[in-house]
């Protein structure tokens, strides 16, 4: 397949040879799970469970209604990992650095893992679409590559347009991870048979699975395992960073840009996950709701770095124990890969929906530099993905005109750190831009607060005009009834005369 | 200014930083001027230190002065190549307080009145030459045949510092017009540089860098290697040399083509005077260039076209400092106009309009 090419981009080590030979393994059960109720983005489950209660693996403990008013769609229900006894449902500081307190069901294991009583298993062919969404909705899928979108809302895409393909991200950009890669090259059959509910979802006539050319082992696996399948095709696309990046792979793939500020289903794309098309699997075909995932536990500091199956809400602790603990104390610890994900220092963190990898770096991985000013070296220019000029935009948000910032590309930003990882000054460039989208997100809300009472006040005005009109009216009225009369009467009284 | 620990991603860099810039680019200037400190033995070895040392120590002194943190600053290099810049655009057995001031106008009024490192709009190095050349024009174009090191007519230790501070020196007897001074005299004379074009036979001398000339004049050869070398380690993109050369030699060539009595070939232009040290170490300064490849094409090719100018018409032998201040200035505004087009916009901005591909679909 002819691929076409993609603005910026970098290449850093990938380090993955760490964790890529490595199987998946599992890791012995926990003395306790953590489930933050907001595992996705989009409105927060409702715990649905009391403290004290029984839950089998499987149940249901977070809910969440999709279709009501208030989520758009766009949330996720949170399931029992395991079987046990739920012992705390509080407000505890979550496991995002911003440390915001979010509801957290604490459950502790009973050692049996027992699934309860578990949807009936859907056959695919025959189940109607609605009821395969239903059931990925149901099983609480989001995507799993880090970005936690409710998958079904995503699906939602399909009533709104006519979709031409449907493209499996299987380009695990980020260096370390290789939760994708071995999931590819241990489950390729499943991630296919997930690949082709999909397919029949969004009825769509081809598919294109990305791999990363480097992946030769998961590309061999995915492309033998789609043997059989119509439409679907295995293309390896080349290992740069951020190829991961939805809109990046769309432009590899077919050479179209996603407009700015719209979605890959404006060129008829939707783009999935191979971890989600895994738990599409599971979902549609066992009635196995989200409750465990594939992470890779890697860096300098770990001792026996590797691929884990994970129960959701396990914590960092608990797998790093699983690895051998440290082998040296870590300079960062992080929860994703290097180039995008969240610094945390707290092991107590639980595993979530959305959690590819953990990360324990040390000193000479991280190469701490010193801050210094822009030289205006350029650097970052030819690395930006998004065709922008970081080093403008970050002067711009700096001195705090995020008006200017976002003339100059800021939403356009997709915050991949491509420029950060080049800038000889080290000057953290997400950073900022990160902070600007945040600040022109509460410009935005703040316009639309003024919007919104300015649309008010003018509903009044209309309100009181139109009163005011109605009472000239019934004056009017009055008046004209009173003249009618006179006049009448006079006609009256002339006729009267005439007569 | 504080090595902090990082707070958000990315986690990794590369091995790019600020020190490591600077001391590449030492590294490519090492060979050329090891070559020049050699032709022009100790007086321009002593000279080459003044300068170094006094940069260092203006530099420091602005760092305090502006209550910026002074090791750190000191430590990334920057102040010593622009010191040694500065060295290689001045006469090789200028007397010390050329140097001394050199390193102060490019120090103090070339980058810390705008504000330090980033912050100018013109090339330290290449202010503090215009400024000397147009206050002190005679010391500044006292030019030489090479003295070897150890060869007989060289200066030993003690001579040498009795040249560089105490003015101990008969320039006249030693004084010798650099290729381009010799033309411009010719044009003053109302002559063919025709005799001249043995000047032109002698390109080979000069690439090798035994013709009289400054300091970074020396070695033709070796500068482009230099260059090379900084292209091939990606610490300059090739666009401001190549667009230097490339209009300097178009320009050259046309008009050599049409008045060879007056415009020498462009390989004369090319590879005498300042042109190879400027292409390769002075346009291609990451501060006062375009920051985009397209703007740097635009900048070079400016350079390039008013050095030919500068030393074609006006009344200096030499205009690549010139040429370059002067497309310092326009900086900013290619910078200005020349932007990228966003990802997933329209050249003007506006969002691209998404398209359906049409056929396909149910
Ligand atoms: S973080 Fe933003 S500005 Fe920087 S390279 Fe990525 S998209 Fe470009
Ligand atoms: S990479 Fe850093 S120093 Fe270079 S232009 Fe960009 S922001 Fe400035």
């Amino acid at each position: 397949m002819k691929l076409f090419n993609v603005p910026g981009g970098v290449h850093p080590k990938d380090h993955k040879e760490l964790s890529a030979d490595r199987a998946i393994q599992a890791v012995p059960m926990p003395v306790e799970l953590s489930l933050p109720m907001h595992q996705h983005i989009g409105i927060a489950a409702k715990p649905m469970v009391q403290v004290g209660e029984l839950v089998t693996k499987g149940q249901l403990i977070g809910m969440c209604t999709r279709g009501a008013a208030s989520n758009n769609g766009i949330t996720a229900p949170v399931h029992a990992p395991t079987s046990g006894r739920i012992t705390n449902i509080a407000m505890q500081r979550s496991p995002h650095p911003s440390g915001l307190p979010e509801m957290m069901v604490t459950l502790e294991p009973d050692g049996a893992d027992a699934w309860g009583e578990l949807p009936a298993a859907l056959d695919p062919a025959s189940s109607s679409v609605s009821e395969l969404v239903e059931r990925i909705h149901r099983s609480g899928i989001v995507g799993m590559g880090g970005a936690m979108f409710p998958t079904a809302a995503k699906l939602d895409a399909r009533n709104n347009v006519d979709l031409l393909s449907l493209i499996i991200n299987g380009a695990e950009c980020e260096p370390y991870l290789t939760a994708d890669d071995r999931l590819m090259r241990e489950r390729a059959r499943n991630i296919v048979d997930g690949i082709s509910i999909l397919q029949r979802i969004l009825n769509v006539p081809n598919v294109i699975i990305a791999i990363e050319d480097r992946r030769v082992q998961a590309a061999d696996a995915m492309s033998d395992a789609t043997g059989a399948h119509k439409g679907m095709s295995v293309v390896l696309v080349p290992t740069l960073y951020p190829m991961g990046s939805e809109k990046h792979l769309i432009k590899v793939l077919t050479g179209e840009e996603v407009p700015s500020g719209a979605l890959p289903s404006a060129l008829g794309l939707v783009v999935n996950n191979v971890g989600t098309a895994y738990a599409i699997h599971e979902a549609v075909r066992y009635g196995q709701p989200l409750v465990s995932r594939i992470v890779t536990v890697s860096g300098g500091a770990i001792k026996h770095p590797g691929n884990y199956h994970v129960l959701l809400g396990t914590k960092v602790s608990h797998l790093v124990e699983t690895c051998g603990g440290f082998s040296q104390p870590p300079e960062q610890m992080l929860i994703g890969g290097p180039m995008m994900g969240l610094s945390f220092s707290d092991l107590e963190v639980p595993i979530t929906k959305g959690t590819n990898g953990i990360l324990a770096l040390t000193k000479s991985e991280v190469k701490p530099g010193t801050h210094r000013p822009c030289i205006r070296c350029g650097a970052c220019i030819p690395a930006c993905p998004s065709s922008l000029e970081p080093q403008d935009l970050f002067v711009l948000v700096r001195n705090e005109k995020i008006e200017p910032a976002l003339d100059a590309g800021l939403a356009d930003c997709i915050l991949c750190g491509a420029c950060s990882y080049v800038c000889p000054s080290h000057i953290p460039l997400v950073q900022f831009f990160n902070y600007g989208k945040g600040q022109a997100l509460e410009m935005r809300n703040e316009v639309m607060r003024a919007a919104r009472l300015k649309r008010l006040s003018d509903e009044r005005l209309v309100r009181s005009e139109e009163k005011a009109r109605q009472k000239k009216a019934k004056q009017d009225a009055r008046k004209k009834a009173i003249a009618d009369r006179k006049k009448a009467h006079e006609q009256k009284y002339e006729g009267e005369v005439k007569a | 200014m504080n090595r902090a620990k990082i707070i958000s991603a990315p986690f990794m860099h590369s091995i790019d930083s600020v020190p490591r810039t600077m001391l590449l680019v030492m590294l490519a200037l090492a060979p050329a001027t090891a070559f020049s400190l050699y032709q022009f033995g100790w007086p321009a070895i002593i000279l080459f230190f003044i300068i170094i040392g006094s940069s260092l120590l203006f530099e420091a002194l602005s760092l305090l002065l502006a209550r910026k943190p002074v090791t750190p600053f000191l430590l990334d290099g920057s102040a010593v190549l622009t010191g040694w810049l500065v060295a290689m655009a001045l006469p090789p057995w200028a007397p010390w307080w050329i140097g001394v001031l050199g390193g102060f106008i490019a120090i103090v009024f070339g980058k810390h009145i705008y504000g330090g490192l980033g912050q100018n709009i013109f090339n330290p190095a290449m202010v503090a030459r215009i400024a000397l050349l147009i206050s002190f024009p005679l010391e500044m174009t006292f030019f030489m045949q090479p003295q070897p090191l150890f060869a007989e007519q060289s200066p030993n230790f003690s001579q040498a510092l009795d040249i560089i501070f105490m003015g101990g020196i008969d320039i006249d007897a030693l004084t010798s017009a650099s290729i381009l001074t010799q033309i411009k005299i010719l044009h003053f004379d109302g002559q063919s540089i025709g005799g001249a074009n043995g000047l032109v036979s002698d390109l080979p001398t000069a690439m090798l860098g035994v013709l009289p000339g400054g300091m970074g004049e020396a070695s033709a050869l070796l500068l482009v290697l230099g260059g090379v070398f900084l292209l091939a380690v990606r610490i300059i993109s090739w666009h401001t040399p190549f667009a230097m050369f490339a209009s300097m030699a178009l320009i050259a060539s046309i008009a050599h083509f049409f008045n060879p009595a007056y415009h020498p070939g462009m390989l004369t232009h090319l590879f005498s005077g300042g042109f190879v040290l400027g292409a390769f170490f002075i346009a291609t300064d990451y501060v006062t260039q375009p920051v985009s490849n397209t703007g740097r094409l635009i900048f070079g090719a400016g350079v390039g076209a008013l050095t030919f100018f500068i030393r074609a018409y006006s009344i200096f032998p030499e205009g690549v400092g010139f040429a370059i201040l002067l497309m310092n200035a326009m900086t900013p505004f290619i910078d200005h106009y020349i932007k990228p087009r966003i990802f997933g916009r329209s050249k003007s901005g506006e969002p691209l309009t998404g398209q359906l591909p049409q056929g396909g679909g149910k």
